[in-house]
């Protein structure tokens, strides 16, 4: 991180004032390749910048003040979109959190923001009582208490940093464009690998199970079945966040078992397991694994920004039946397949 | 292309008597589920709720209610299993 501490002595509380951290607008190599490490998920729950008051240029007591979380990745992007301007960030300890999911868990919240602004004395270096809170933190902040507590306003900028000039420059007021959530092709397609990553993990026990099995004489898998499920799991953790719109269906675990019925029947198609007549096996694989992909795909509501909690809720008790019983009425199929298959041809 | 989710399902509740005009539900809410005519608000894409809480938690008024929570199966089904509320709180998963 770019901070420059003119504070002349080692220990940071001897010179009396809390020296405040000045941020470079520019990201290093270092903060893109962390960004990248934070997309695949490694180290992810401890990227954190230190909370309190940071310049931006040169702030004076009329520069106004930006409100965020100290996960370093939303602290880089803040910053990113600051060029040029002289400001100041209050950085909330949402415990390395975003701004949305601390606001949903309240670490982003009405407490800790009126807490951040004593401890760190920010009346002392402005003098005016305007706050500016990305509007996402409008989850877990409540501006009339802010109010009440702390004299300070809270003003509700635009949810994205990247739309922060264009806020200002309109005189602090946001567009209703500014004001919406977006979740386009690349919102989604950066979500991937966080997807993708915990579906392997949860299905390698499958494929260690399969390729065990087949250690013993009976081989009861094949090539179809390791691939199936591959494509099973990408056509749920990357397919479905990708084409998202374009599935046909609202709820997730319809989408997903769209794709995975589509991903089944290609793969058993090239194989030659449809035309070679084997009747079980199709039925065990067109059961099993678009049900996979239909779970995973389920997950994908927890990382998209449109889902309620009640839609959730509503779409699991329906279809969580079907698919607990299709995944293991499918599997018992498959395997059945395989072994009573084999013994007929010996 | 918008994206919609699962209609008649939100929990949100508006009281126009209690509504003071301040306009904050239609400068917190990340869906335009509200505008301002005659300067009350009202509701204009009710199925866009996506149950965040903003709206409630910043209306001076105590205007409007809504069941609150996290969007996210994994996190349900782990509030099912712990008896506990729903909390993004997953640190291996790609739910937040």
């Amino acid at each position: 991180m770019n901070e420059n501490n003119s504070c002349c002595c080692s220990s940071d509380d001897c010179c009396g004032e809390q020296p405040i951290k000045a941020v470079s607008t520019t990201l290093s190599r270092k903060d893109i390749l962390g960004a990248w490490r934070m997309r695949w998920g490694i180290g992810r729950m401890d990227y954190t910048v230190e909370p309190g008051l940071y310049a931006v240029g040169k702030p004076d007591n009329d520069s106004p003040v930006f409100v965020s979380a100290n996960y370093k990745l939303t602290f880089d992007t803040l910053r990113k979109n600051l060029d040029g301007l002289n400001c100041w960030l209050l950085i909330l300890d949402t415990k390395g959190v975003n701004v949305w999911c601390a606001a949903g868990k309240g670490t982003f919240g009405t407490d800790e923001l009126i807490h951040r602004i004593e401890t760190s004395e920010l009346s002392k270096y402005v003098s005016h009582k305007k706050l500016v809170l990305p509007q996402l933190g409008a989850t877990g902040v409540s501006a009339h208490e802010v109010k009440r507590h702390s004299e300070f306003d809270v003003h509700y900028g635009p949810v994205r940093a990247s739309d922060i000039k264009e806020y200002i420059d309109a005189g602090y007021e946001a567009t209703k464009e500014m004001r919406t959530v977006q979740f386009n092709l690349w919102d989604r397609l950066v979500l991937t690998p966080i997807e993708l990553i915990p579906a392997l993990k949860y299905t390698l026990p499958v494929f260690g199970v399969m390729l065990l099995a087949n250690q013993f004489a009976a081989k009861p898998f094949d090539k179809t079945d390791i691939l199936s499920d591959a494509g099973a799991v990408i056509a749920g953790s990357v397919l479905t966040p990708v084409l998202l719109p374009y599935i046909p269906g609202n709820a997730f675990a319809m989408k997903g078992w769209f794709l995975g019925l589509g991903c089944t029947v290609g793969i058993l198609g090239i194989s030659g397991k449809l035309k070679k007549g084997s009747a079980l096996l199709s039925a065990g694989h067109l059961l099993l694994f678009p049900a996979i992909s239909s779970f995973i795909a389920m997950n994908f509501t927890g990382a998209s920004t449109y889902t309620s909690p009640s839609g959730v809720n509503k779409e699991m008790k329906t279809v969580l039946p079907f698919i607990v019983g299709a995944i293991a009425i499918g599997a018992a199929l498959t395997l059945g397949a395989h072994l009573f298959g084999r013994r007929k041809t010996k | 292309m918008k994206h919609r989710y699962l209609k008649n399902v939100t929990t949100l509740a508006y009281s126009k008597e209690k509504c003071v005009g301040c306009k904050k539900c239609t400068e917190v809410c990340p869906h335009g589920v509200f505008d301002i005519k005659e300067k009350k608000a009202r509701i204009i894409d009710r199925d866009s709720c996506m149950e965040c809480g903003a709206c409630a938690l910043n209306c001076p008024a105590s205007a409007i209610e809504v069941n609150a929570g996290t969007g996210c199966a994994l996190a349900i089904i782990m509030g099912w299993f712990t008896g506990q509320e729903p909390t993004c709180g997953c640190s291996n998963s790609g739910c937040c």
